[in-house]
Order: C-alpha cells, then structure tokens, then sequence
C-alpha cells in the first residue's frame, strides 16, 4: 500500500513527464499510461509502489508491448463454418442418439467423449433428447488445434502468436484453426449436429497456460444438457463430441408445440470452451466463435422479414477481447496464479490489435461481444477529431434477442459474455461528423483490475478505441430504418414463480462461494420442477466486485434491480477500504424502465447474463420447459467462475423442491 | 530521480518497456532495444514469477527449498494454515486427511500435499508436528514454516493474498483456497479447501491424470521421468 510519500513522488514524476514534454499518446507508447489514461504503476508514476521503470513480473497491465500504430489493420471477418453431409469422413460413423462409446485402440479412450462426466465415462448416459422427433438435418465439423502462426498485428516487431482455435472441419493441417473460430450460421427448424474433435497438443506444449481438455458451450442456447458444452462434460485429445440441437425455440415440448414460440427467438450466440477450473485460460487462449441463427423474421436478408441488415455484408460480428503480451518474449501471456480476474492492455477486436473497417453510407448491423476474460465496457462511438460529438445509434438485441422495438442509445454496457446488436447508420454518422471521415468503437468505462469498473466514465476520446469505421461512399440500402419503430417480437408475458430462490454471490476466505457452497460437479443445489416459472434473486452483497452471471438452459428477464443499501463489502456489515461505491448503468441515453424498478430499458429484454452490480440484487424471471437434465449457472468473469463462482441445478418432471437458499 | 527530459524518460523506458515507433525516437538504437524479446521457456517464467525458492523448515527441522526441493518436477497440492487457527484452517486440513485418505499411496508418491504456516513467527517445527499428528496427516505431507519475509514472498507469488491491507492482515479471513499444480506440465488450478473432500481429491486425480489420457496422430503426453516411480 502506497505511504503519503509515494503518493507525492508519484504526483511530482507525473509534473515531471508533462514538464519533458511527453504526449499522453508517447506515455501509451512507453506503456507508462494504459490508453484509458491511467497511469500505470512503476516507478513512482502512480501511488502504487514498484522499484524502477521495469515491469514487475513481465505479464502485468501497462507493460504490453504495443504495435508502432493502431488503425492499420482491417478488421478480420471469421470465414463461415462450411456445412458438410453426412457422407463426409470427418462424419463417419455418423453421429448417433447414444454416444459413440466403443473403444478407439489409438487412444484407449472411447471414440466419442460424450457419455463422460468429470473425466468418467457413464455408460448408457447422455443420449440425445429429442433426437428422433426432430432428427438432424444439417451437418458441422470443427477440429480444435493449435496455430503456432497467428498473428495479432501486422506489426512484425510483435512475434506471431500461438493461440488454440478452431478450424473449418477439415482434416488437412493446412485447414488451420483460427481466432475468433469459424461462423456457424444455422437456421430455426433446421435441427444440426456439430461434431468436435479435440486435436489439442500435449499439456507440456501449452505455452505456459491452456489444458487440452475440452467441453464446448453453446453459450445461451436452448439445449439438452449432453449438448450443452457445460463444465462437467469435458473430452480428451483424440476424442469427438457430437453436439446435437433440436432448433425449436423454447416452449416447443410443451405450450407451444412442435416448434417452440417464436418470441423465445435467439439470434447472436457464440460458442466457447467451458472446462471447468480451466475455462478462463482456455477461451483466453483462442477457443471461441459465433454462431449466428436465423428464423423467418431474423432472416439474414433485409429484403424479406424483419429487413434486418443483410448477411454477411451488412451484419458484422465484432469479439472484443483484451491481452496482455508478456514485456519480456512478446507473447500473449495468462497468470494462472490470479484470483481477481485478468485485466488487459491490448485491444482485440476479432483477434486483431485495434483494426479498421471500410463502411459505407447506410446502415449496419454489428453483433458486438464481449468475449473476456474481465472488463466490462461502456462503448460510445467517438469522432476522434471531434470527440465532444454526441453520435447516437441503435440497440436492436440485448445478449442475442431482438428487443420489442430498437432503441436509440449513445453508449451501451457489456459485461463479459453479453451481446448487444446494434444497428448504426453511417449516412447519419456521415452528416454529424461533417468533413471528417472516420468514427470510433470507444470504450469510456475505466478498470483497472479484475474485480469491477470503477464508477469512472472518460471523457470522449480519453477512453480505449477498439475500432476505426472509414466511412465511404453511398451505397444502396434495403434495410429497416429504426427510427421508424418497427416491432420485433413482443416479450413473453411474466407468469406468476412457482418458488422464488436467493442466490448470495459472495467472497468467503477468498473464495468465491453461492450461497457459502463451493461449485462441484458431484453436487446438484437444487431441483427445479419441469414446467414452471421460478423468481430468482441474485445478490450481490459487496461494494467492491462485479461479477456478470450467466444461467444456463433458458433465458431469464430481469423485473428488478435495486440497491441494498448502504452495505460495503459484505452482508455482515464489514467496510472495505475498498469499496468502490455504486455506480450502476444509466440507461446510455434510452433511459430506465418504468414498469421494472432499475431495469435500463435496453436491458428489458429476454437475457443469459445479467450484470449483478456493487451492491445490488436483482430479480430474475425463468420459465424452464423443455429440456430435462443438469446445468449451471456461474459467474462469467471467467476467472472468478474458475475458482468456483458456480453451481449445478437439474430441471425434472414431477420434483417439488421448495429451498428458497439452496 | 533526476530532472526528466523526454528524450532520457523514452531511453529509460525502452529498456524495459518494448513498445515505440522509429518516427517517435528517431533512434534506431532504442527501438531496436525495445523489441528485442527474450526466448525464455514458459516453465521458466512461471518458475520466476511464481516460484521463489525460499528456505522453509519442514515440521522435522529440515531445511528444503521451496522450488528445488519441494515443487521442481513434482505434483503438488499446497494450502496455508497455521497451527492456532480456530476457523477454516481445521476445517480444510480435515478435508486434506480425507482427501489422502481417498488418494491413497499416491500422497508421497507422485503428488505431495505442503501446508505452510501463515504464522511463522509462532508456529515452531515441533508446534507443527504436533497439529499434523493430531489431525492424523500421512506420509507424503509437509508442514512448513519458515522465516516471515520468505513466506509473505511465496504467499504473494503464489497469489494466496489480497489487495486490501485490512482483509489481507486479517488471518482469520485467510484464503482456503488449494493451489494444486503439475510444475514440469505448466498445469496449474484452484481448488477450494472447503468443498467436499471427494470432490477435491477428483480435481486433483483430474489435474494429475487427465494430460496423459488420449492421444492425437499416436502423439501422447509424454510422462516426465519424475512422475515414475
């Protein structure tokens, strides 16, 4: 802890430096100011204390290497997973209702790792449900490997990466795995199977970080559990897993037969590694994609439907994800030795340093993500040679559903895991920004460690640019203007709960517990009763962590969000010094709910992951219908859940379980 | 530190910091400086960064070092304790007898369980030695102490603190959290001292054997000399 004296050495280095006359952007070059305009310790430069201009320990914020320049590189478009038929050898045998367990001679291991739980396999368990009712009609096949030559920057100075991906399915090693992985671009009533085969290097060819152990979540789908890719059901180099989806929406077993209701419409997912105490460093390590899924609203075609922006040229995923290069060899670097979570210096927009994309004048739709491990943004868009400009542009969907209407916003919040689509219409853009030409992704939210944002907004252009938009010329445009409000689907109607549950997210002897209970496979908290409504509550008792949490099977609403109180640091009354108050989202200009006490209006939507604030509890809403069987609901800080900010719950017909605090 | 001009704040910086651009310096010499990154193996700076080899004293009274000693090519499960501690620290060294009971020989074998004393100042050999066997901990088991300033290094290395001072003094809030790492394999995890004992002696099966399970193009994770008998 920094004494008076540091405090002031810091101050006078500081004079010092503007006294040398060096720029902030110089201060940023040096990796002495992160490029949100903190200064980063050492050296006396801030009140935290180090010995000298040296990097602690070579893998900490402010000591990345950076490129020469930002802006330089286009901004990567993963390619599209290609579908195969099932007469393709990387199908054969074709995917089946129970797994493939018979035993592969080359790894003494059955050949399908679904059926295993926790390491062990569990003969007869695992088939697919609903796999004859609505048997598959389009094929997927991944192979997850190492490239040993990605590059993150065009800036050579910077070494090539080694980064575990996913590749396009096909057996040759020239068909090499990429970050973020392939787009899987599927369609409602189009029942798929993905087959994944984890072809992983050894443990020892980690790079310091990353085990070749292997579960794939279908983050926010609606899907059976053996399908699922949760933190139990993880498999073996050399292993397959064929993940099956039954593509109806929710309700489609029981209230809203065969097909589901289409208001329950998932469009922007994405797809990661789970495994549980390793799923931070592996999804930081490259093992994450989008899937984007269709309906006959959602088409992908903005001449039909909702005339949404087109597909692919128009509808753009954006992964935001920041690094840390280690000072000392270059490379992307991952302490696994910390608990807080992993804050970066390095901005990655689809696994590129800071990039750019060519825009034209007329409307896009850009599925923005943020894919971890830690920060949470608030993004605006920014003319960097204007940056006091207000630039407004749309909400359409909030973690992939598409809200009732769009909204207008001029910055929106996104916590590890959430999606926003938003639609901006750079003709607009164009008209506000006059002669100037170019617009910024900026992120105006400061952190500076893993447990939450400080209350902190930049001021416009004092924030982290992830993105420059070069705004072209005219080009035809056949999209949905938002502002002429056009209707989505409406919300499903809220039905009274069954059974309302608490949920205590809490620290207890540093570590991360629910209720006071540690996450464990071996351990169901909980039954939920097959087709039924429940209220959660989760809390969050703490002024000085975030955590954003993710559930698991089917969506939630949240109906309220509402302070504590006044508590800091925990339930039992203890003041921390290190709180850091409560500084919720403010609506980022569509104001906050009048029907849902707290609710930001452009979070009164359909959700998988619900920002649970400093100090705060939030009500959520779950219907759970169709789908029988086991799943989680954890933190999404990937590093918090590794270290057991999770549980297991199972939804099953007939079983009345009342615990209110399980 | 002496007056600063921008151009002695840059070259300062360029020793130990990597980033610039030629246009900003207009000295080839510090650029070049400034990307002229190490080839350092992985193992050897989680080994830097993580793995101080402090002198400890084992509850018999002998001196090891803590990275030659006790963790180099080993698997290793380490918490900390100390011998006065009413709340956690019983509670997680029960689980840990019962999580060797579970993993049977292997303890001393080829994984090796370490609890060091978060009180060094009071917690003697022989104090240590008498809480081992009266909560029954086998072979294949160190208790340690050591002197105060190695064991704040190794608990800060090993990430077993806090940013709050207040929270980070207070021993009674100390982490019960199980470091278990495989240090020739990079593989490092968490597990939480209060879970239950068969849950966490899974994780640790898992960390041990899940590397050399599976093989891909007849490439299996080799098994380093020093998990074979």
């Amino acid at each position: 802890m920094a004494n008076r004296l540091d405090v002031q050495r810091a101050l006078a280095n500081r004079l010092e430096l503007v006294k040398a006359g060096l720029t902030r952007r110089d201060l940023i070059k040096m990796g002495l100011m992160t490029s949100a305009g903190v200064l980063i310790p050492k050296g006396g430069l801030t009140h935290a204390q180090t010995t000298s201009f040296g990097c602690f320990r070579g893998c900490d914020l402010g000591c990345s290497p950076q490129p020469a320049q930002v802006f330089v590189d286009p901004l990567p478009i993963p390619p599209q997973l290609p579908a195969r038929t099932l007469s393709d050898p990387g199908l054969a045998p074709a995917p089946s209702i129970c797994p493939n367990n018979a035993i592969n001679p080359a790894t003494g291991l059955p050949f399908e790792g679904r059926g295993q739980f926790n390491g062990a396999l569990v003969p007869g368990s695992d088939c697919f449900q609903f796999f004859n009712q609505y048997p598959p009609q389009r094929y997927f096949v991944q192979r997850m490997r190492a490239n040993t030559n990605f590059r993150i920057t065009s800036d050579t100075r910077i070494p090539a990466q080694t980064i575990w991906g996913f590749n396009q399915g096909g057996s040759a090693a020239s068909d090499v795995a990429v970050f973020p992985g392939p787009t899987i671009v599927t369609r409602y009533q189009q029942p798929w199977v993905v087959r994944r085969f984890n072809e992983l290097p050894t443990q020892d060819q980690n790079g310091g970080f990353g085990v070749p152990e292997m579960s794939t979540h279908l983050h926010n789908f609606h899907s059976a559990p053996e399908s699922d890719g949760g933190p139990c059901r993880w498999f073996f180099r050399g292993q397959y897993f064929d993940y099956y989806h039954a593509a109806q929406q929710a309700g489609f077993a029981f209230d809203f037969q065969p097909n589901g209701d289409v208001r329950e419409s998932l469009s922007t997912l994405w797809y990661h590694d789970h495994r549980i105490e390793h799923t931070a460093e592996n999804t930081y390590k490259g093992l994450v994609g989008f899937q984007f899924m269709f309906n006959q609203f959602d088409t992908g075609d903005e001449g039909t439907g909702f005339h949404l922006p087109s597909y692919p040229q128009f509808d753009i995923p954006l992964m935001l994800n920041d690094k840390l290069l280690d000072s000392t060899t270059g490379l992307i670097c991952f302490d696994t030795f910390n608990f807080k979570g992993l804050i970066g210096d390095v901005q990655l927009v689809n696994g590129v340093i800071q990039p750019f994309l060519s825009v034209n004048k007329r409307r896009y739709r850009f599925r923005v993500l943020n894919a971890g491990p830690s920060r949470f943004y608030e993004l605006f868009l920014t003319d960097p040679l204007s940056p006091g400009t207000v630039i407004p542009f749309w909400v359409i969907a909030n973690d992939g559903n598409l809200l009732p209407t769009p909204l207008q916003v001029t910055s929106f919040r996104v916590g590890v895991a959430e999606r926003y689509d938003i639609i901006i219409d750079f003709n607009q853009v164009k008209t506000l920004i006059g002669a100037h030409t170019t617009v910024r992704l900026e992120n105006r939210l400061e952190q500076t460690d893993g447990q939450g944002p400080t209350c902190n907004i930049f001021p416009g252009g004092q924030g982290i640019y992830c993105l420059e938009f070069r705004i072209g010329s005219a080009v035809a445009d056949g999209s949905v203007n938002p502002a002429t409000h056009p209707q989505f689907y409406q919300l499903p109607s809220v039905i009274t709960p069954r059974v309302t549950r608490n949920f205590v997210f809490d620290r207890s002897n540093g570590q991360w517990v629910i209720n006071d209970r540690f996450a464990a496979c071996t351990e169901m908290r909980f039954t939920v009763e097959q087709n039924t409504a429940e209220n959660w509550n989760i809390i969050n008792p703490r002024s000085d962590w975030q955590h954003p949490i993710h559930i698991h099977d089917e969506e939630h609403r949240i109906l309220s969000r509402s302070n504590n109180g006044g508590h800091h640091s925990s339930l039992s009354g203890a003041v921390s010094s290190f709180s850091r108050g409560d500084c919720p989202f403010d609506g980022g200009g569509a104001g906050i709910s009048t029907q849902f006490p707290g609710v930001p209006n452009v979070e009164v939507s359909r959700k998988d992951v619900t920002r649970l604030q400093q100090d705060e509890t939030n009500l959520l809403f779950f219907r759970f219908r169709d789908f029988a069987g086991d799943y989680p609901m954890h933190c999404h800080n990937v590093v918090h859940e590794d270290h057991a900010m999770m549980l297991a719950f199972e939804v099953q017909p007939g079983v009345i379980d009342d615990n209110p605090n399980p | 530190m002496a007056t600063m001009t921008r151009r002695n704040v840059l070259a300062a910086a360029g020793v130990t910091t990597v980033a610039g651009t030629t246009a900003l310096l207009g000295d080839d010499k510090v650029t070049k400086q400034r990307y002229l990154f190490q080839n350092i193996p992985p193992r050897e700076l989680i080994r830097q960064r993580h793995l101080p080899n402090v002198e400890l004293v084992t509850m018999d009274g002998q001196k090891v070092h803590f990275y030659d000693d006790l963790v180099k090519d080993k698997r290793v499960v380490i918490q900390f304790m100390y011998t006065r501690c009413k709340d956690v620290c019983p509670m997680v060294t029960h689980h840990l007898v019962e999580v060797q009971r579970i993993l049977h020989d292997r303890v001393g074998h080829d994984i090796f369980f370490y609890s060091i004393s978060l009180s060094p100042e009071e917690d003697r050999p022989e104090d240590l030695k008498r809480f081992a066997e009266e909560h029954g901990a086998g072979p294949g088991w160190l208790f340690l102490t050591g002197e105060p300033n190695d064991i704040l290094l190794l608990r800060k290395s090993l990430g077993f603190t806090y940013d709050d001072p207040v929270e980070d003094a207070d021993r009674n809030n100390h982490s019960g959290m199980l470091r278990i790492g495989d240090e020739p394999l990079m593989r490092w995890a968490t597990c939480q001292g209060g879970a239950n004992p068969k849950w966490i002696a899974s994780v640790i099966q898992n960390e041990a054997d899940a590397p050399f399970k599976g093989a891909v193009n007849g490439i299996r994770q080799a098994d380093p000399a020093v998990h074979k008998d």
